[in-house]
Order: C-alpha cells, then sequence, then structure tokens
C-alpha cells in the first residue's frame, strides 16, 4: 500500500462496512424470493430515487418534490421507447432505449433545477411540487403519448446474457449494484471540488459567491446529478412493477419519497436506504400487525415518531447512541460548519 | 422474585393453551390459506370494507370449515391502483402462501392481478368484484376465474329503460379507466341500437376532486346525464351538480347507485329518487335467496357496527366469488393436489347458487348470471334503495351478439353523438 490515496482509501473502511457489505450479498441467499424481491429490491430502488432526494437536499440545501417524477419521466421513457403490452410503445432495442431513459432524466431534471435554484426553502418545494402534479396530469390526460389511467403493462427488463433479469436474484443484485454504485458515487462526489462548492452555497450563498463561485451553475449542476440517480431508480422501479401508471407519479409517491428521505435521515447518503427500507417494510407488513383496517395508523404513527423523537431521522438516532456510548467520535460525514 | 415466578406460571399455562388450540387444529389438517384482497384505501375504501364482509359472510355461513379443514383468511389492502394491487397480491402469494386468491376489487388491478396469476400457476386466482371486459376477454389466464358478470354485462336492460323513459340525448360522465368503459359500452350498444344519442363522453380521472369543467361542459340540447362514477367520486359530482345548480334526470351507472354512495348525507340525495340504473343487484329484489342473504347481512354487520342498509355491489360481487371458491372447495373434499386440477375442473363446471339466481362460467372463466333494472326509491324511514324494473337473466359476456360483432368498450367506441 504505498500509494498514500489507496491507504487512506483502506483507513475509511471499518467494520461496520464489511458487515453491511457481507449482509446485503449473503442476503437474498438466506431469505426467500419474496423478501428479496419485494422487500429488499424494492427498498434499493427506493432508495436510489430517496438518494437523488437527500443529496439534493442534504448536502444542496435544495428540496425538491419532483424527484419521483423525474424517476417517473425515465421510466415512462422506458416504456414508450421500449417495448411493453400497448401497441403505441416503439419497442426499441434496450442498449437505446435505457441510455434515452437516463438522458431525458437529466435533462428533465436540469430543467427543473434551473427553473427553481432562483428560489428558496418552501418556494422551492412549492414549484418542484407543481412541475411534479403537472407531470401526473400530463401522463393521466394524455392518451396519445402516454396512454392516461391505463399507462403502460407488460414493461419487462431485457433478457441479457440468458438471464431473466425479473427473477428475484438477478434483480436483487441489479438493484443492488446500481445502488451500490449510486452510493460511492456520492460518497466520492462529495469530497471533490465541487461537492464542497455545493455544500459551501448550502452553507453561506452569498459568501461563496463572493469567493467567486457560480452558485447558480453549482445548483444546476447538482440538479442534474440528481437526475442521473433518480433516471436510473425510475427505469428499475418500471422493471419492479413490470407497468407504470400515472398513480406511480401520483402526489402520494412524491411525498413518500421525501419521507423515506426524512425518515432516514439526509446527513448521509446511507440514510436513504435505511429509510426505504423502513418505509418497504412498513408498508409491507403493517397489515400483519395491527387491525386490517387500521394499518395505516400504524405506518404513520411509526413516522411521526421516528421523526419526534429524531429530527435527523434513523441516522440521528445512530448517532445518538454511538455518542452516548463513545463520545469522542462524530458520525456526519460532511464537514462540520465552522464559525470564524 | 414472587413475580417472576407468578409470570413463569402464565407463560407456561398459555404456552399449554397454545400446544392444545394448535393440536386440535392439526387434527383437522392444517388450515386452509385463502387470500383476500379488496381496496381499504383511496376512492374505494367504503366499498372495500363492504367487500369483505360479503367474502367473510360465505365463510362464516361454513362456520369457517370446508370439508374438515378450517379456512384461514388473510387480508391485503391496495387503493385502486394496479401495481400496489400486484404488490399487495405478490405478498400473499409469495409470502403468506396462500393457496386460492380471491380479490381484487376495482376494474384496472383485474387486469394486473390477472397478468400476474399468469406467471403463478400454483395458486387459484378468483376475482372479487372488480369488472373490466379485457380481464377475461382478451390474454386470458387459465387460473383466473370470474364468477360476478363485467361491467358490460351489469348495464344490459338499461339502454332500453332509457328510451322508455324518453331520454333521447345522454351526456355521459364517466371515470377514466377500463371498468367504466365496460359500462358505457354496455349501456351503448343497447342505446343506441335503438336510436338514442350521446353527443358527449366526459372522461374523468378516477378520484377527482373537483368537477367543475366537467358541470360547464354539459350541452344544452341533452335531456338526461349518465353518471358512471364510484365511491366518494359519485360523491363529489352529485355535492357539485347540486351546487352548480344542475336539475337534468339522471341515470346511474352500476356503483353510482351502490349502497356506499346512495348513504351518504347531502341535499342531493332527495333527488337521486327516481334515478334509473341496472347492476347486478337490487336492494329491494323479492327473490327468497336474495332476502336471506340481506337478512344475513344486516344481522352480521347491522349498521351501528358499519355495515350498510343493504348490502352493497361489493359486498354481492365478493359473496359470490368467495362462495365460489368455498363450493368448489367442498366439491372436491378440499383436495388442491395435481396443481389444483381437479378444483380447476370443478370450478369450470360448477353451476354456482347466488342469492340472485344460477351462475355459470364460458369457455374464459367469465360468469354468465342475471342483471337488474332498477329504481332508486325511498323507504319509510328515509333509507335510499332500489328496486327492480326489469330482471334480465343469463346475460353473457357478448351481451348476447356474435363473438365477431362484439367491439370491447373503450374511450371511442361504441360511438353515435
Amino acid at each position: 500500500m504505498a500509494n498514500p490515496a489507496t491507504t487512506s482509501l483502506w483507513r475509511h473502511i471499518g467494520a461496520r462496512h464489511l458487515i453491511v457489505l457481507a449482509f446485503v450479498l449473503l442476503l437474498p441467499f438466506v431469505a426467500t424470493p419474496f423478501i428479496t424481491y419485494q422487500v429488499a429490491a424494492q427498498s434499493l430502488v427506493f432508495g436510489l430515487i430517496a438518494l437523488s432526494l437527500s443529496f439534493l437536499a442534504g448536502y444542496g440545501g435544495m428540496v425538491s418534490l419532483a424527484q419521483m417524477s423525474v424517476a417517473g419521466m425515465a421510466g415512462y421513457a422506458v416504456s414508450v421507447l421500449g417495448a411493453s403490452g400497448t401497441d403505441s410503445s416503439l419497442g426499441w432495442h434496450w442498449g437505446i432505449v435505457v441510455p434515452l431513459a437516463l438522458l431525458i432524466a437529466v435533462l428533465a431534471s436540469t430543467l427543473i433545477g434551473w427553473l427553481s435554484v432562483r428560489t428558496d426553502g418552501i418556494y422551492t418545494i412549492m414549484i418542484t411540487l407543481a412541475i411534479g402534479v403537472a407531470f401526473y396530469y400530463l401522463v393521466l390526460q394524455n392518451y396519445t403519448v402516454f396512454n392516461g389511467f391505463q399507462g403502460f403493462q407488460k414493461v419487462y427488463p431485457p433478457k441479457v446474457f440468458g438471464i431473466n433479469w425479473r427473477d428475484p436474484l438477478p434483480f436483487y443484485f441489479l438493484a443492488l449494484s446500481c445502488a451500490m454504485a449510486g452510493y460511492f458515487f456520492i460518497q466520492w462526489l462529495v469530497r471533490t471540488p465541487f461537492g464542497i462548492a455545493l455544500q459551501g452555497t448550502r452553507d453561506n450563498a452569498r459568501r461563496m459567491n463572493s469567493l467567486g463561485y457560480n452558485v447558480i451553475a453549482t445548483r444546476v449542476l447538482a440538479y442534474a446529478v440528481s437526475g442521473l440517480l433518480a433516471g436510473v431508480g425510475g427505469v428499475l422501479l418500471v422493471w419492479y412493477n413490470g407497468l407504470i401508471s400515472p398513480g406511480s407519479v401520483g402526489t402520494g409517491w412524491l411525498i413518500n419519497v421525501l419521507v423515506i428521505a426524512v425518515l432516514g435521515g439526509m446527513k448521509h447518503p446511507i440514510g436513504a436506504f435505511l429509510g426505504a427500507a423502513v418505509f418497504i417494510l412498513l408498508q409491507t407488513f403493517a397489515i400483519d400487525l395491527i387491525d386490517r383496517e387500521r394499518f395505516n395508523l400504524l405506518i404513520g404513527g411509526v413516522f411521526l415518531a421516528i421523526v419526534l423523537f429524531s429530527p435527523d431521522g434513523l441516522l440521528g438516532l445512530w448517532a445518538g447512541l454511538r455518542a452516548r456510548f463513545s463520545p469522542k467520535q462524530a458520525l456526519t460525514s460532511t464537514p462540520q460548519r465552522r464559525q470564524p | 422474585m414472587n413475580l417472576n415466578k407468578r409470570t413463569w406460571i402464565r407463560t407456561m399455562c398459555a404456552a399449554a393453551a397454545v400446544a392444545a388450540v394448535s393440536g386440535t387444529a392439526f387434527a383437522q389438517g392444517a388450515p386452509l390459506k385463502i387470500g383476500l384482497l379488496a381496496t381499504l384505501e383511496g376512492p374505494f375504501a367504503a366499498g372495500g370494507a363492504d367487500g369483505m364482509r360479503g367474502a367473510e359472510m360465505a365463510l362464516n355461513q361454513r362456520g369457517g370449515v370446508v370439508a374438515g379443514r378450517k379456512i384461514e383468511l388473510i387480508k391485503a389492502s391496495s387503493n385502486a391502483q394496479p401495481d400496489v394491487a400486484v404488490n399487495a397480491a405478490r405478498k400473499l402469494v409469495e409470502q403468506d402462501k396462500v393457496e386460492i386468491l380471491v380479490g381484487p376489487l376495482s376494474g384496472g388491478e383485474g387486469i394486473a392481478v390477472k397478468d400476474y396469476s399468469k406467471t403463478q400457476p400454483q395458486v387459484t386466482f378468483i376475482n372479487g368484484s372488480s369488472g373490466a371486459q379485457a380481464t377475461t376477454l382478451v390474454n386470458t389466464s387459465p387460473n383466473f376465474f370470474r364468477f360476478n358478470t363485467d361491467g358490460a354485462q351489469w348495464m344490459v336492460g338499461l339502454g332500453k329503460a332509457a328510451i322508455d323513459k324518453g331520454f333521447k340525448r345522454t351526456m355521459i360522465i364517466a371515470e377514466d379507466y377500463a371498468f367504466p368503459y365496460s359500462q358505457v359500452q354496455g349501456f351503448m350498444a343497447e342505446y343506441c341500437r335503438m336510436g338514442g344519442k350521446v353527443p358527449l363522453k366526459a372522461w374523468v380521472p378516477l378520484g377527482a376532486k373537483d368537477y367543475s369543467s366537467v358541470i360547464a361542459r354539459i350541452p344544452k340540447d341533452v335531456d338526461s346525464l349518465l353518471v358512471i362514477l364510484g365511491g366518494a367520486d359519485a360523491v363529489n359530482f352529485l355535492t357539485q351538480y347540486e351546487n352548480a345548480g344542475g336539475d337534468l334526470p339522471m341515470m346511474g351507472g352500476s356503483i353510482t347507485v351502490s349502497q356506499d354512495v346512495l348513504n351518504y348525507k347531502g341535499k342531493r340525495r332527495d333527488s337521486l329518487v327516481g334515478t334509473i340504473s341496472a347492476g347486478p343487484v337490487a336492494d329491494n329484489f323479492d327473490g327468497a335467496d336474495w332476502r336471506a342473504f340481506v337478512a344475513d347481512y344486516r344481522k352480521t354487520y347491522p349498521v351501528s357496527a358499519g355495515g350498510f342498509p343493504s348490502p352493497s355491489l361489493f359486498a354481492f360481487a365478493y359473496y359470490t366469488n368467495m362462495k365460489a371458491a368455498l363450493d368448489g372447495l367442498a366439491a372436491v373434499n378440499g383436495d388442491l393436489s395435481g396443481g389444483q386440477a381437479r378444483y380447476r375442473e370443478t370450478l369450470s363446471k360448477m353451476v354456482l347458487k347466488t342469492p340472485t339466481g344460477d351462475v355459470r362460467l364460458d369457455a374464459n372463466r367469465q360468469a354468465m348470471g342475471t342483471t337488474f333494472v332498477t329504481e332508486v326509491v325511498k323507504d319509510a324511514q328515509g333509507n335510499l334503495s332500489t328496486k327492480v324494473l326489469r330482471k334480465v337473466d343469463n346475460v353473457d359476456q357478448t351481451l348476447g351478439l356474435k363473438k365477431e360483432d362484439f367491439q370491447m368498450g373503450t374511450r371511442d367506441t361504441p360511438a353515435c353523438p
């Protein structure tokens, strides 16, 4: 390990990283196909979409509600350009369709960013919510391209290398590799000059401006990056469901992505995946724990309890526990804001 | 210490009790799991809850046991969205390992669950109350059965009743998905043939809250409205139409004049009296089996416990389909071996006794049964219910037309402006 960069990388890997890695690699071999597919893979997919939001919000200070819409645009692009059960789909090869879908997601996200970076706080939320709802009504009422309420059925991943990528095991590893790529990409990105500049604009945009940084450009670029993550998540989501309909990009899901990100905590990329896992577990199993007609009460109660007792989500709980037992370490990876 | 000892004794007693109970269950053979999927969220939440009541009733009538095997119902909820319905069905099939699944409730869900059923050949899927034609008409699945008639079958007879009432030009207001397409097709096939005109169809999104733009578009020269909206949507439309001063006579789709809508509180409620409609149930139908069914429903689910004054269409459809599932099980003596082949064979050939008469399945495993043309009346207690104008028996899926002549309903077909 002569290379100092490699050494520092290895030093960052602790026992908990190895435990998590072993867990996610071994999980599909011990869990049932149902857990692998519906719980684990779905959590990874929604984690990726939530990661795009927690990157924007946690490191850029911009809460966008349109992340699910960006994911939905990629999903709709795959359905419209690729093959589906509907005649109006063009049926192009997946090798063209997937990059195009991601490109569309990045472009759309950049546009959304370009529109909304001039606003702050609650106004960003409002403008992105408006864009999300507009997209929902567009796909709901447009029949020539988006096939209205019915949406697209039978949108399946392509068979590559003779593997059916919709089977639980292959799909899980597909989702896992995308999720890990997204996770490490964000981990790396926030340490680059761009990532540091982005956090600077979050903490004090005016000072960054006077230091010579182009605040608008930095923020729009952050939107583009988040569009890529959401786009990958959207493509995986449409393959996971095998269908897409306006309900997938409705207001409920716009908010759910925010709920996932807040639940997990936005100070670290892992929060998005933790939040997604808790969210999907509750959605799937709450009905077994409580009276069938009241299970949404339990879901809401848990969310409320987490946010109430730990404003930083699950990550905050974890940090609190660590602080209690080993008070000298800080968990957050983001550089702490220092007063001069 | 004392406390610990007491806890220990209690635990032991509880464990012994559990062992005893599970022992008896084991003596009867392991319980047979049936999944039950309905919408407990979203626009059809009230209907979904009533569907669950209907299915439970069918099971209660057999004391929860079929052919010596205890039946365990495992419920799941969706919100009328196809992806949510498939996720819930997947949980029931792959996690809870049900052997038979009854559901879902809504049209788009039915098509999605039917597509999913093809990937799970070891499980028998029996519909809940979804009524889209496409579910059993195109791309059929060998293990998906539907013992309720579909949305188009439910509207047979309404076209003639409209002409008889003197309605020459009708505007249609319907939700924009597969089930209302079927309902509109069932109505228009007859209405247009008999000389009626439909100058405008307004398709509104499911779950819409604001109908002002639709109400503004109602042409001056129509003499009636056909409203095919369900649950909360119907109530919202009726309230807003009332506030806008609308007074055209109305006809209703099968789920528009169901009990879950008729019992909403509002002024427009009284003006619903006289509305004609058609559907698989009529509250005041005089058949002995129907009266027994209603009496049983009222006894088990009194209004004070959240039931409706009379079972809704959803309760009826879920009851029928669950009854079919259980009758079939009884006929094969609980034997689901051999990939459920004998069970499915029995289901396909069964003549099912329902509260409204006998039901048979066609080659696509789709029910042929009875439709009622009804009119809304108000009883002495002020409850609204539906009275039978005409009863049409043995309605098949192509509405008596030849297969070649039959067109499945879409947004644009049929048309007679």
